[in-house]
């Protein structure tokens, strides 16, 4: 079998019948197994996607296959899919079984999409390495000693891995980006509002999207074309028409582009990262590209502002696991009180506790005014500085990580440490603009690193399409 | 800052969570460093700002008020982890 990385070729192929969607699954399935320790997948839909891989060449054949047809697709563990698990990576959903699926997810099958599985994920989304996962750390395909980021880590290396064609992941601070980067992959998270959250298990909803995991930015294009859009189930979610992406993708001249001077000298930021940075940026000048260098004043207050909100959020979001409603209950349940605090004890691990116990601090009276809304100000100051960047450049551009994938448990005694992995991806979240992560080779460690391109609001199409030039015409170079 | 076992205890009986031995001391030495790390905003001046709330332009989306049958009650009762053929089930609540 042929490792497909470009669904056009796929598609060709299928459509001149050199292969099917039969022989697709099967391909998928055995790497799967093949490489069942890297602990990607927590569930494989084996009987199911063999089933409709019949259905789905039955449609082919007939001529009435949909855009996504031979499309095989995993998804993050907090997605929901009608009649299947789902655990958000955490003890507290016990054997959750969701009642239905994400707009995301039924706009995909209607497209004859075939879900292959869920993949492991940081609990409940939070973590830049997956190692938080209830269900064990996913390892990075490319050297299992490390990380492959997080939270979508399973996501990403999926993909990375090719154990299945594509995957969905969910981005509040950087979890589709960072580990796409970590893992050699594009990975996009779309302007905040474009993709319905219904079905999406909720982390910070102020920040929290779905977006894809793919070898090329022109399949994300696709897969976004196909899932964004406004929603009934949905009412954050954005109501402007979805842009024709699959059809902006061809780079129309040169454009204007800003970097962030001081990114690029944060404290720990490799000098491979920064120089292979640097010299995209020259490259894009010798192509014409109008390359300018802005100072970003907040990039120390970027952090501290996310996690502040995000914490905030993430206590209300998670108040739902009471031990009644789903999934767990502790064994240790006698009266009510107990059956709240023993169920979240046992239930939530280390780091959903921590962020619970930050998020009910910054909310609770006596330190509203000082710490919540003080962020949301801070929100604002580098939102209104980002948008007013992009008014007047096409794009933004910096390293997606300061670093390439670290060792497992590097970071795992430094809350701290590991928030700051995000220093560079938290941007877009609290800015509501879309950004994606396109890999740009490997560094001398041989591990991927992933240059990150910020856009306006609704302007994947012109993003993606320029992470396309990036890959095929100056990265291509070196 | 400085996290002590009483602003732990609010904290924790707010979320609904308990933290003993070293968990207490780990919670607390955590606490104690983000919030270190994310005093930082006080730095800077937003006398002038106003919060942002919202993240999108969208205002007042609303639907028809028709009901409608999303889920019915086996389904809504289908993940519970204690429940009867028609409630969910929680242990006694007040003792005679």
């Amino acid at each position: 079998m042929k490792a497909y990385t470009s669904f056009a070729h796929l598609q060709r192929d299928l459509a001149e019948g050199s292969v099917n969607c039969i022989q697709l699954v099967e391909h998928y399935l055995d790497r799967i197994e093949a490489h069942a320790s890297l602990n990607a997948f927590l569930e494989v839909y084996a009987v199911e996607a063999r089933q409709r891989a019949q259905e789905v060449d039955a449609k082919i054949k007939a001529g009435n296959g949909g855009r996504l047809a031979g499309m095989v697709i995993g998804l993050k563990d907090n997605i929901c899919y009608q009649g299947h698990r789902l655990t958000a990576a955490s003890k507290i959903l016990g054997e959750f079984e969701s009642l239905f699926s994400a707009t995301a997810v039924e706009r995909l099958l209607a497209e004859d999409a075939i879900i292959i599985g869920r993949l492991n994920c940081d609990e409940f989304a939070m973590g830049s390495s997956n190692e938080n996962s209830a269900f064990g750390p996913v390892l990075n395909a490319q050297d299992t000693g490390k990380v492959p980021g997080g939270s979508s880590g399973g996501s990403a290396v999926a993909v990375q891995a090719q154990l299945c064609f594509a995957s969905l992941g969910s981005d509040t601070g950087g979890s589709i980006r960072q580990p796409a980067s970590f893992c050699g992959v594009v990975g996009l998270k779309p302007t905040y509002g474009r993709v319905s959250r219904h079905g999406l298990i909720a982390y910070a909803s102020s920040f929290d999207q779905i977006g894809p995991f793919t070898h090329q930015p022109e399949d994300a294009a696709l897969l976004l074309e196909i899932m964004a859009g406004a929603d009934a189930y949905d009412s954050t979610a954005a109501l402007q028409p979805v842009a024709p992406y699959t059809a902006q993708l061809k780079e129309q001249g040169p454009k204007k582009v800003a970097y962030l001077k001081n990114a690029l000298e944060q404290p720990g930021l490799d000098q491979e990262v920064k120089e292979r940075t640097l010299q995209t940026l020259d490259r894009l000048k010798a192509e014409g590209y109008e390359v300018t260098g802005v100072d970003f004043p907040y990039i120390d207050y970027v952090v501290p502002t996310y996690f502040v909100l995000s914490t905030a959020e993430a206590s209300s979001n998670l108040s739902r696991y009471d031990g009644v409603h789903y999934g767990f209950r502790s064994e240790d349940a006698s009266d009510i009180p107990s059956t709240y605090i023993n169920t979240r004890t046992e239930g939530f691990g280390k780091e959903v506790k921590r962020r619970i116990m930050l998020g009910t601090f910054v909310l609770s009276a006596g330190y509203y005014d000082a710490y919540y809304s003080k962020a949301q100000k801070v929100r604002r100051l580098i939102r209104d500085f980002t948008l007013e960047v992009l008014q007047d450049h096409d794009f933004m551009v910096l390293p997606t990580t300061p670093h390439s994938a670290f060792e497992l448990n590097a970071n795992a005694q430094d809350p701290i440490a590991m928030y700051l992995e995000d220093i560079f991806t938290v941007q877009a979240n609290l800015a509501g603009v879309p950004a994606v992560s396109v890999p740009m080779g490997n560094d001398r460690h041989d591990m991927p690193l992933g240059l990150q391109v910020l856009a306006r609001p609704f302007e994947e199409g012109p993003m993606l399409g320029f992470s396309s030039y990036l890959m095929n015409n100056i990265f291509s170079q070196s | 800052m400085k996290v002590d076992d009483k602003l732990v205890d609010h904290l924790s009986h707010l979320a609904r969570l308990r933290f003993e031995d070293s968990a207490r001391e780990d919670i607390k030495t955590d606490l104690g460093r983000i919030l270190d790390f994310v005093e930082k905003l006080s730095e800077l001046d937003t006398d002038d700002v106003q919060p942002l709330i919202y993240m999108t332009e969208a205002e007042n989306v609303v639907r028809e008020d028709q009901s409608q049958l999303t889920v019915t009650k086996e389904e809504a009762l289908k993940n519970a982890p204690v429940k009867d053929s028609d409630y969910f089930k929680v242990p006694k609540v007040i003792n005679k």
